[in-house]
């Protein structure tokens, strides 16, 4: 099917693939000079276009949002893109420290460059630039696709249960949809929104657990420019591992990559002309399954929030990793000749804020969807007085602030807060506001917990976390990053095996080890137990940050990491 | 160890564990009871099959990489055979070598079956490996192996 | 003695002639393991289904044995090849010797 060979006979050709790639696209114009039609300059139309954007967790307005410094890939993925961080990054993909791309891509001087270039994201602004390319290109040659973790993260959509994005994805016309933290709504909400919503939600790998029989329609086949384009939901296998099973009791997930193959084999046995796969799987998943289903053309990927200025090529299949947040729209545009794809353009289009003229029609459904919570997303609690972030594979400084929080509003010696990816950043001055607070906590399972635990079932917990990140076998993988601690130190050797990765357990207020048989008082929340009970963390970390007035964080250093 | 035990088998000790993410599934299944060995198991299967040779390939065993559920855990498993009466699957018996007791099942199939494939669940009480092994119509045996991670979960992503 | 849940069968009820179907079946049972314990200590007695046997038109083609690891509420799924029309007997056994049978015809064109 595609052979590198194609594409540089192709007609476009390396200089016309590297211009369209978005790689110093920015650096090209220069840092502020940057207009709405610089964005949306491509390379050669193909036959149609692919749209696609993801883990927008219902960030409906612009925001900043820092990507991680330390993002450790294991077994095949060590060292390899997407886990580059800062200068590897920017080495590896030709770009150059301080530009916007630097900004978007990297967390290297973050709130400098911050400060520069703005906020990202905003649907008013993805909608403009959807507009643009679909007038650009005619509606019938544009295919919109969603890759899961849209409908969650944020207070209005915690209040409408995802109806906010729900509605923005009906306006900017998505044709589809997969899942992931959508099933924290519950098994009946989903089938609700699979049910009424315009868009169709896709899922091949969720079965009932009663007689295993398909819960969501696999795929849907769409023609765009003349195209036939079979495009199959994958839904975030670990869903009833990482986050609460009781939610979703008679839904079973997993990656079932044979029902992938044949979901494959079926839709080119239907005359598909290209097989694109919206998958909430993962980078490091979705990258062993390209290398053993065959005859996918892409895999849309999400859930790792990587965001790459290229697509990655495994074999014959395109990888395509378009970040979070809003922060950027990806569009791939395919060559489809007899029957198979020939070639491809593909840009990452970073949506910044202040360059792109909102969407009117956008930007009043925001307005419309805020306006009954506007009282309580305005809310200033406080003040940063240093950078607050979430993304990184150990810790960042937000999620320290909630670990604080939680140890002084539940009196515990020892935090624990889940490795979210998800969450926007503060620059240091920013006003800390509700909105700003529920985008880090906005789940359907807040509850802040309070317990005691030895150290050594403290201990047993990290590992077993640790092994959900750090297997070097990406399918045994699951969830997010390392769960957060607060109150307590720890060193990591990521090359380890199971159980054998944690070590040097330090209790900081004492600077004493953590003995095994002591029982320690934790508290912390988004237990995936059922019948919880204890505040919303929202709440306590409300409090908190009212009585601090201002909040500065310095840099995590009681997590010691080897072996990466 | 999974966080996803039905409230009703958790005794309120290991409430604050569950809470956590930590509950041990064998503490469900065994409680103060030692679990199989890798080993161990190894050496009964090789006993209850009089140490005869088993070949590989064959079994196709699938199971999830990592456990939903410990209590539930999908087992499907297919022997390539033609299933005549000349050629058939016998019987498949399947082993968790981290249980406190390893056999899981056995299967009896015929020529009537059309194919040596079936499913069903198990419990599992740790992560561990699950063992098949399939006795030919002629005698020979085959075996395959898989690992299933069972943890606490949570973290979200 | 019988055992009092009713099983659920899923067989289809047409087929061609050679056609390779598959048949679920499901049991409510709690599968005692008989390695747990009570609130007071005391090791509850195993009781499980132990023994699942599929008959067509009288002749047994698949037997399913099966020990403490297995599931609550057991699900079994397997396959049959169909030469002719005729009634399929499921037959659940517990530890104690009761059954539990269920039925299912099948035509086959």
């Amino acid at each position: 099917m595609i052979s590198r060979r194609d594409f540089l006979s192709a007609g476009t050709a390396l200089a016309g693939l590297l211009a369209a790639s978005g790689t110093g696209l920015a650096q090209a114009v220069g840092g502020q000079s940057l207009t709405q039609a610089d964005l949306l300059k491509f390379g050669k139309s193909g036959t149609f276009t692919l749209l696609h954007v993801t883990d927008i967790h219902a960030q409906l307005v612009p925001l900043y949002f820092r990507e991680p410094s330390t993002n450790l890939g294991v077994g095949d993925a060590r060292g390899v893109p997407p886990h580059l961080t800062d200068v590897a990054f920017l080495n590896y993909f030709g770009l150059k420290p301080g530009t916007r791309d630097a900004y978007s891509l990297t967390s290297e001087d973050f709130t400098q460059l911050a400060r520069t270039y703005g906020r990202m994201g905003g649907v008013d602004r993805i909608a403009a630039l959807v507009k643009a390319i679909r007038a650009e290109r005619g509606a019938d040659k544009v295919l919109l696709l969603d890759g899961g973790d849209g409908l969650q993260g944020s207070w209005s959509s915690l209040k409408t249960q995802g109806e906010d994005m729900v509605k923005v994805f009906t306006a900017l016309g998505l044709d589809a949809m997969v899942g992931h933290w959508e099933f924290t709504y519950g098994a009946d909400r989903v089938t609700e929104i699979k049910e009424k919503a315009p868009f169709a939600f896709l899922a091949q790998n969720v079965r009932s657990t009663e007689w295993q029989e398909p819960v969501f329609d696999a795929a849907k086949t769409f023609e765009k420019g003349g195209a036939k384009i079979a495009v199959i939901g994958q839904a975030f296998p670990r869903t009833p591992i990482a986050n609460p099973r009781w939610m979703i009791p008679d839904w079973e997930f997993g990656i079932r990559e044979e029902e992938m193959q044949k979901q494959v084999d079926a839709a080119r046995a239907g005359g598909a002309d290209a097989v694109v796969v919206l998958s909430h799987n993962g980078f490091d998943v979705d990258r062993k399954m390209a290398s053993r289903v065959s005859g996918i053309d892409v895999i849309l990927t999400a859930h790792t929030h990587d965001a790459m200025p290229r697509v990655v090529e495994v074999g014959k299949t395109l990888l395509v990793a378009t970040g979070s947040h809003g922060k950027f729209l990806s569009r791939l545009d395919l060559d489809v000749k007899d029957r198979k794809v020939t070639g491809y353009r593909f840009q990452l289009i970073p949506v910044f804020s202040d360059v792109i003229a909102p969407d009117p029609d956008m930007a009043k459904l925001v307005a419309d969807i805020r306006a009954p919570y506007a009282k309580d997303l305005a809310r200033e609690l406080g003040r940063a007085d240093s950078l607050l972030y979430r993304r990184g594979n150990f810790n960042g400084t937000f999620d320290d602030m909630i670990c604080d929080a939680i140890m002084k509003e539940r009196d515990a010696e020892i935090a624990l807060s889940p490795g979210f990816r998800w969450g926007g950043t503060l620059l240091p001055g920013d006003p800390i506001t509700f909105d700003a607070v529920a985008n880090a906590t906005a789940i359907t399972y807040p509850a802040c917990y309070r317990t005691t635990m030895t150290g050594k079932q403290l201990k047993e917990v990290l590992e077993d976390v640790a092994d959900n990140i750090f297997h070097p076998d990406p399918y045994f993988q699951g969830g997010g990053d390392m769960v957060r601690v607060g109150g307590v130190g720890y060193a990591i050797d990521v090359s380890q095996g199971a159980g054998q990765r944690i070590s040097d357990l330090t209790l900081l207020k004492t600077g004493k080890p953590l003995e095994a048989d002591k029982t320690y008082t934790v508290a912390g929340w988004a237990s995936i137990a059922q019948n919880v009970e204890g505040p919303p963390v929202w709440e306590l970390v409300e409090r908190y940050v009212t009585d601090a007035k201002t909040v500065k964080i310095a840099p995590n250093a009681s997590v010691k990491v080897t072996g990466a | 160890m999974p966080l996803h035990l039905d409230a009703t088998l958790v005794p309120t000790r290991r409430r604050a564990l569950k809470l956590a993410g930590l509950a041990t599934l064998a503490a469900v299944l065994a409680p103060r009871m030692a679990l199989a060995t890798e080993a161990q198991v190894a050496d009964e299967i090789k006993k209850l099959f009089s140490g005869k040779a088993m070949g590989e390939g064959k079994i196709k065993l699938d199971l999830p990489e990592i456990a939903e559920n410990g209590l539930v855990v999908p087992i499907n498993l297919d022997v390539e055979s033609p299933m005549t009466e000349a050629d058939f699957v016998k019987s498949v018996h399947v082993f968790a070598d981290g249980n406190p007791l390893p056999q899981v099942l056995t299967y009896r199939f015929t020529p009537e079956s059309g194919k040596a494939s079936a499913s069903a669940r198990m419990r599992l009480a740790q992560t561990q490996n699950v063992i098949a092994v399939a006795e030919m119509s002629n005698g020979q045996l085959y075996s395959a192996k898989a690992q299933v991670k069972v943890t606490i979960g949570g973290c979200g992503g | 003695m019988a055992i009092k849940s009713q099983p659920r069968v899923r067989v289809p009820a047409q087929a061609k002639a050679g056609e390779i179907i598959e048949i679920k079946t499901l049991i409510s049972h709690e599968m005692e393991s008989g390695q747990r314990k009570d609130a007071a200590g005391k090791t509850v007695p195993r009781d499980i289904i132990n023994t699942f046997q599929a008959a067509f038109n009288g002749k047994p083609f698949f037997t399913a044995e099966w020990f403490p690891s297995i599931s609550a509420n057991p699900y079994q799924s397997f396959f049959f090849r169909a030469k002719e029309s005729g009634e399929f007997t499921f037959t659940w056994k517990d530890d104690a010797g009761a059954e539990q049978k269920a039925s299912a015809k099948l035509t086959v064109a």
